[in-house]
């Protein structure tokens, strides 16, 4: 690759940084006022108590539980993606793997939001962290939210470096690139870098761990938010489906998450020589395996249990199937199947526009879904007599705005402070390493040992 | 030895009249809601009587059913609370520490019979209803879990009666609210402890069942089902 090729990436990639239009400043505003709405909407739900919301008895969890799964589910686009693409030494990830960490960061910081959002005192949410107190009390370890908080933070943690990792040469990158202030504080960011071989060594060693180390992670994260479910005794949550019911979802939605943010950042910062219709075909596919496991999941929960004809859980079956909640099911099964299957399966049609379409209808399938995993078996649960309906109140449906808003926002600052697509891993790229078998990569290493 | 607090329920007996749920209410300081706030589902009683109907009209029969905690020895509502708030007592009663509490509403959800109320407000007595509070016993605040104690308070004022007079304590000295206010006696409390308590003898009853029982979360309310 010729130094020509390096400055053209160097400053297309940098553009979005060193220029800002008025529109930005616009949107800045525009999904600032939605999330200071929403963080009204939270301190009138502070100030009054949950009584503002929808929820009742015994309609407990609701609205900020689905955006809490939800969220948690957006935020296994990235991390777990990429980690794969990575491990796989899939050559077409390079421009997309930060676009989608990016994802995992923020919408697991969102997520995780919800449950002090939803709690009846949010201001002792503290209480869930073990930490040593005069009064020798520690959260309870047998509840699956204790177990929840040391998931959520273990993957936020995880999520958090293994985006910084390898942001770091473009931090170094940035920091010889820009002057003023901003030089300073990317000097700072870049830890040092000075791209010699053992700090390239260490930097791949320590990219290999992490990416090896995260999906396991992500998949018990997943699992874990499905046990607030399936450790109650409650018709339809309590279901050995659930674990790869939900991780099969979240990475559904995050990929859908991912190719929406991947579409948006196209248009807008002119990245049509970075993000190519092969990058979104390729995405489309894993989209469409993922469409086929959740339809899949979604048939295997359904069959056995009306195959097994359980009382309580008949009644939450068919109040999803054929009551009050069937016209939300069925949009969920057209918006999570019958939309994107021809779109992502049929070759023609797996263009950009068609990916960003099933995937349009994926993101509110699976918000529809989280949503119906929740709210109808509270509503149908053993006792007939207790049988109630969920509306949801200004203040549930304004907080749940603001996230999506807070979503944008944080991506838009971020895609300003940092390049969105990683600019030393699209330069390796262009480099087309051979392709080495594992006793080669060995010897390779060999050599770069014994040089002095 | 220790005691272990259940309560038997003869539905033969049970009219429906609800004198079990306004007793608990003024005893137990049971917020008010309302009647808009309780069409919204904000109501709190730790007793209940659940009605079903059987039969078309005109030929319509009603079944009663007090509902309250099941004090159950296998709660699903304890070990999914986070902070201990939901626990067990060494006297099987399923406690609520609602110092504790931070609201996760989990517990709640967790139990099969719905006998737990969330505080969505802080609670108001119109005037001159404050009067009639209890001193007793707490007033719970906003965003806390409540539920059925069994009139812990009583039980205490019991034990601590009986051991000031040096001696046992008898069945049917304590008395919950409910079951103090039933006209027909169809609620029976005692120490499932000892075999000769007339809640023990009524448990051990061939028309005794449990509420859910294939739930497996082993109740200590025993319900005398209906013979006519």
């Amino acid at each position: 690759m010729d130094l020509a090729t390096e400055r053209k990436i160097n400053h297309d990639l940098l553009r979005p940084l060193r220029q800002t239009s008025v529109w930005f400043f616009l949107l800045v505003a525009l999904l600032g006022s939605i999330i200071l709405t929403g963080a009204g909407a939270w301190l009138y739900q502070l100030s009054n108590g949950l009584v503002v919301a929808g929820i009742r008895w015994p309609i407990f969890w609701a609205f900020y539980i689905t955006n809490f799964v939800f969220w948690i589910g957006i935020s296994h686009a990235g991390t777990l993606i990429s980690a794969i693409l990575r491990l796989v030494n899939a050559t077409w990830r390079r421009p997309v793997t930060r676009c989608a960490e990016v994802i995992t960061v923020f919408a697991l910081m969102i997520g995780a939001m919800f449950p002090i959002i939803h709690l009846g005192r949010p201001w002792l949410f503290f209480w869930l962290i073990p930490y040593p107190s005069e009064r020798q009390i520690w959260p309870n370890m047998r509840s699956p939210l204790a177990w929840d908080f040391f998931a959520i933070s273990t993957y936020l943690t995880g999520s958090t470096l293994f985006l910084l990792l390898p942001i770091i040469p473009d931090f170094a990158l940035m920091r010889d690139q820009m002057t003023g202030w901003r030089k300073k504080i990317y000097g700072v960011l870049a830890l040092g870098w000075q791209g010699t071989t053992k700090q390239w060594h260490r930097l791949e060693a320590a990219m290999q761990i992490m990416a090896i180390a995260i999906v396991p992670v992500a998949v018990s994260v997943h699992t874990i938010v499905s046990f607030d479910f399936s450790m109650s005794p409650v018709p339809m949550w309590h279901s050995t489906v659930f674990g790869p019911y939900f991780v099969a979802g979240a990475i559904f939605s995050g990929i859908a998450g991912l190719i929406l943010a991947m579409a948006v950042l196209r248009k807008i910062l002119h990245l049509e020589e970075y993000l190519h219709p092969l990058h979104f075909q390729n995405l489309g596919k894993l989209l469409l395996l993922m469409s086929l496991l959740w339809g899949y999941f979604t048939f295997v929960e359904r069959l056995t249990t009306w195959y097994g004809n359980n009382s309580a859980e008949m009644a939450v079956f068919w109040e999803t199937q054929t009551g009050a909640y069937a016209p939300l099911f069925w949009t969920m099964v057209f918006c999570n199947f019958i939309i994107p299957f021809p779109l992502l399966a049929i070759r023609k049609l797996r263009t950009i526009t068609g990916t960003v379409i099933a995937s349009s209808t994926i993101v509110v399938g699976m918000w529809i879904e989280r949503f119906l995993i929740v709210v109808p078996s509270l509503a149908r649960k053993n006792l007939p007599y207790t049988w109630a309906s969920y509306r949801p109140q200004p203040v549930e449906i304004l907080i749940t705005i603001a996230t999506f808003a807070a979503m944008t926002l944080l991506y838009t600052l971020f895609a300003k402070a940092v390049p969105i697509i990683s600019i030393w891993e699209l330069k390796v790229g262009m480099h087309a390493p051979p392709l080495l078998t594992p006793e080669e990569q060995e010897q390779q290493r060999e050599l770069w040992r014994t040089r002095p | 030895m220790t005691h272990r607090w259940g309560m038997a329920v003869d539905l033969d007996r049970c009219t429906g009249c609800e004198a079990c749920v306004t007793a608990c209410r003024t005893e137990n300081n049971i917020r008010i809601a309302g009647p808009e706030q309780s069409a919204r589902g904000r109501a709190i009683a730790w007793i209940r009587v659940e009605r079903y109907y059987e039969g078309d009209f005109p030929d319509v029969r009603v079944k009663f059913r007090p509902v309250m905690c099941q004090q159950c020895d296998a709660a699903p509502c304890e070990p999914v609370c986070p902070t201990y708030a939901s626990h067990h007592t060494d006297e099987g009663l399923n406690a609520q520490v609602y110092n504790r509490c931070i609201g996760t509403r989990y517990c709640a959800n967790a139990c099969p019979y719905n006998v737990r109320f969330f505080n969505f407000g802080n609670p108001v007595w119109d005037r001159p209803l404050e009067l009639s509070l209890n001193p007793d016993v707490s007033v719970r605040e906003v965003g806390v879990v409540e539920k059925c104690t069994f009139c812990v308070q009583r039980i205490n004022a019991g034990k601590e009666q009986a051991k000031a007079e040096n001696r046992e304590l008898k069945d049917g000295e304590i008395k919950p609210a409910c079951v103090q206010s039933c006209p027909t006696s169809a609620l029976v409390f005692g120490d499932l402890n000892d075999p000769e308590s007339e809640v023990s003898r009524l448990s051990r009853s061939s028309r005794g069942t449990k509420l859910l029982e294939d739930l497996g979360t082993l109740p200590k309310v025993t319900y005398l089902q209906r013979q006519s």
